[in-house]
């Protein structure tokens, strides 16, 4: 493969396979649970049940690294980001950025770390005030953290319109007057105003057009070299996780059932829902015989559709859909244990095991 | 109706606002269907009237689907895809839209037909599925009474028993577990995949010869994305329907479609079979899309390939080529990019068309050079000479 690339991507970018301990650790999450309490009745309020939409999660991203969560809807995605961002509360474990335990501070308490971190949102329509100018909306978090920086917050919300490839001219224009992309690009200007460290983004390219993905995705990275952000990216995508992540999560039900680094998991996935996953993903590239009759790609098919997290299946939560599952799949959960250095797996019977490749990597890159 | 000679149709009931419609260029389409396929949708053109002007949504579209093809249609937002289809069904807004062109349904023309024969073909002989599975059911009705509802208006003389065990059957054929319980459960009891299922049977139980799904998975995760898929080609197979699937995933063309569409800014930029669009793509915007886009069966390349800028505002289209200002390529043409719409034409295989003023080697050597130099396309073949000849 040979790279003719004059970006300095090229030569940064951190390998994939390093573990996510190398280095120091920006972000530590350790037993993160949130539950969503359902209730009933108006005057004696009673607890009838609980979404259990993060129950009971570990992982660290290191700094400078990006850390990958990938899962289908109700799997608790994006609960976690929210609760890194510390916008909602966790029932209980311990979130720890750079050394300081946030898991339970006050707003008050939290505002000087928002500099730190930052969100960026799924929606590039909803998450701008339409009311306001491009000026407004990146210049806030500058005024609500009363920084001035040198020069002024308008040069400085030009520089941030500059950095992330927007005409600084625009600063008086309100969003309704650019695309989708360029909305996104606002967004992102917003989100680097304080200089944060750790940026969480929630599904940063989905509601874009596939050209546009392309041109955020690269944004995105660039901004990693040039100013050193650790990122937490949240998607479904699995290709798109696949091409800015470090390290890769796969949750299901509120768990963290695989997590590897991005070389580990996509050529050599060690859970059969992660298996499942990634051969379900539609490659684009029609697949012929060779007599030249289109053919059906071999692929796993999962049956039915995630349970609800309100009552999840007992022990391992993907018994009910996996075709490994075996009676100690239905009484016993499967600890997240590391099989080898920096892979780690929830499951009793894991793929890949033994032999190099088999089959069931369908998903996964093939030999050229 | 049909081969009535009329060139030009036009379904726009009131005239407000509508701009002067011109009889040119429909002399290129014959009065009658060319090919006899199923389905034959020539030189189409939507046009809507906005306060801001007119949006050229769909500009000369044209294509053949027999039955038993999928025709994936390929694009992003704002591309035409979605208003051709709703053109096709007859669902655009009469009052501001003006449609020229022709449709022909199993020989019968559609664009001038009388809006009630449009009524009376649309779930019967053609029939559609939407995105959001959950804002195309209604919240109060019970699924199966909608799907009977469906049935029995294209079906008046058959008894609500024998349409109940209709709609039982369909939902037991598109893979809902008890149908006969499910049949009286409301969509909010129902998962996004299984809302979907339940729009597939209502869309198929009239036996159409034309689905149509609009994105019909972009609202479901990837898992039941795969199963919905396999339901449609597996569906397809045993009911022997033409089906158009319009979606900006090329994965999912992949997965199902036997031709590809391609449009950008309401026209068409590559029409042909879609192992020679995905091996051989011959249009700059395609290759852009393929580049662009993230791949999973690819070695990791290290950096995405966007194509810049965004798409043109339908109101104001760029003269020439609508896609020159962000084709890498118009700098090997020159003037003609601006200044020269391409026609939609053949250059080496036959049935492969491609709107570009680039010449065939051209196509060929810069698609080459694409696929091979940023890692994607390291499993092709490189292009046999014979074809590089225009």
């Amino acid at each position: 493969m040979t790279e003719q690339i004059n970006t300095p991507q090229a030569a940064a970018a951190p390998s994939g396979g390093a573990a996510a301990t190398d280095g120091d650790t920006m972000l530590q999450v350790t037993g993160l649970v949130r539950h969503f309490p359902v209730t009933r009745g108006v005057v004696f309020r009673k607890k009838v049940g609980a979404v259990r939409a993060v129950d009971g999660i570990d992982l660290s991203v290191a700094r400078g690294h990006t850390l990958g969560l990938v899962g289908e809807s109700g799997c608790g995605k994006t609960t976690t980001g929210r609760l890194l961002t510390r916008l909602d509360e966790p029932t209980s474990g311990q979130i720890v950025i750079e050394g300081h335990d946030v898991t339970h501070l006050r707003p008050g308490q939290m505002r000087p770390l928002r500099r730190e971190i930052q969100m960026i949102f799924q929606d590039p329509y909803s998450s701008l005030n339409p009311r306001h100018t491009v000026g407004a909306i990146v210049g806030a978090p500058l005024r609500l953290q009363k920084v001035n920086p040198s020069g002024g917050i308008k040069r400085n919300v030009q520089e941030l319109l500059e950095l992330v490839g927007l005409n600084p001219e625009h600063y008086n224009r309100y969003p309704h007057e650019f695309s989708g992309g360029q909305r996104q690009r606002i967004g992102i200007a917003r989100t680097l105003a304080l200089r944060p460290k750790l940026i969480v983004a929630d599904e940063p390219v989905s509601a874009l057009d596939v050209s546009i993905q392309a041109q955020v995705i690269n944004l995105l990275e660039d901004l990693q070299d040039e100013l050193g952000l650790t990122y937490v990216v949240i998607a479904h995508d699995l290709s798109v996780v696949r091409h800015i992540s470090d390290r890769v999560a796969v949750m299901y039900l509120g768990k963290i059932v695989e997590m590897a680094s991005r070389d580990q998991l996509y050529t050599r996935p060690r859970h059969p829902y992660t298996v499942a996953l990634l051969s379900a993903v539609p490659v684009p590239e029609p697949l012929t015989s060779e007599t030249g009759e289109r053919e059906r790609r071999h692929r796993i098919r999962l049956e039915g559709d995630v349970p609800s997290p309100l009552m999840p299946p007992p022990a391992c939560r993907f018994h009910t859909r996996c075709w490994k599952a075996q009676a100690i799949c239905k009484t016993q959960e499967p600890p997240l244990t590391e099989l080898i250095p920096g892979h780690q797996v929830a499951c009793h019977f894991p793929e890949n095991t033994t032999e190099a490749s088999q089959s069931s990597s369908e998903g996964a890159p093939q030999p050229a | 109706m049909a081969g009535d000679g009329d060139i030009v149709g036009t379904s726009a009931q009131g005239a407000r606002g509508r701009r002067g419609r011109t009889v040119a260029e429909a002399s290129a389409a014959a009065p009658g269907p060319l090919s006899g396929a199923m389905l034959e949708v020539q030189n189409l053109r939507v046009h809507f009237s906005t306060d801001d002007g007119l949006v050229r949504a769909v500009d000369g579209v044209s294509f053949a689907l027999d039955r038993g093809r999928t025709l994936g249609i390929v694009g992003e937002s704002g591309s035409g895809k979605s208003v051709t289809s709703l053109a096709i069904m007859g669902l655009h807004r009469g009052g501001s839209t003006t449609i020229e062109g022709r449709i022909w349904l199993s020989g019968e023309e559609l664009v001038a037909a009388n809006p009630a024969r449009v009524r009376e073909l649309r779930g019967a002989k053609m029939a559609m599925i939407f995105q959001d599975p959950l804002s195309s059911l209604h919240p109060y009705y019970k699924v199966g009474d909608q799907i009977i509802e469906a049935y029995r208006i294209h079906h008046p003389k058959e008894t609500k028993r024998q349409a109940r065990e209709r709609t039982i059957e369909m939902l037991t054929r598109v893979g809902i577990p008890q149908p006969a319980v499910r049949i009286d459960d409301y969509p909010h009891q129902f998962s996004g995949g299984m809302r979907q299922r339940v729009m597939i049977a209502m869309a198929l139980v009239n036996d159409p010869e034309l689905l149509i799904a609009d994105e019909p998975t972009t609202a479901l995760d990837v898992t039941v994305q795969a199963q919905i898929l396999d339901l449609i080609s597996d569906l397809q197979g045993e009911f022997g329907s033409a089906v158009i699937i319009i979606t900006h995933d090329l994965g999912v063309v992949a997965e199902l479609a036997d031709d590809i569409l391609v449009m950008y800014a309401g026209r068409p930029v590559e029409y042909g079979p879609a192992v020679e669009v995905f091996n051989r793509p011959e249009h700059p915007y395609t290759w852009g899309l393929m580049a662009s886009m993230p791949r999973m069966d690819r070695e990791l390349t290290t950096r995405l390939v966007p194509i810049p800028g965004t798409p043109p505002s339908l109101i104001r289209v760029p003269p020439g080529c609508p896609f020159h200002p962000r084709c890498r390529y118009a700098a090997l043409v020159g003037e003609r990019c601006r200044t020269e719409v391409p026609p939609l034409r053949e250059a080496t295989t036959p049935g492969h068309a491609s709107a570009c003023h680039l010449t065939a080697a051209q196509k060929a050597s810069e698609w080459s050079e694409l696929s091979g130099g940023n890692g994607h396309g390291h499993t092709r073949e490189p292009v046999p000479q014979g074809e590089v000849e225009a």
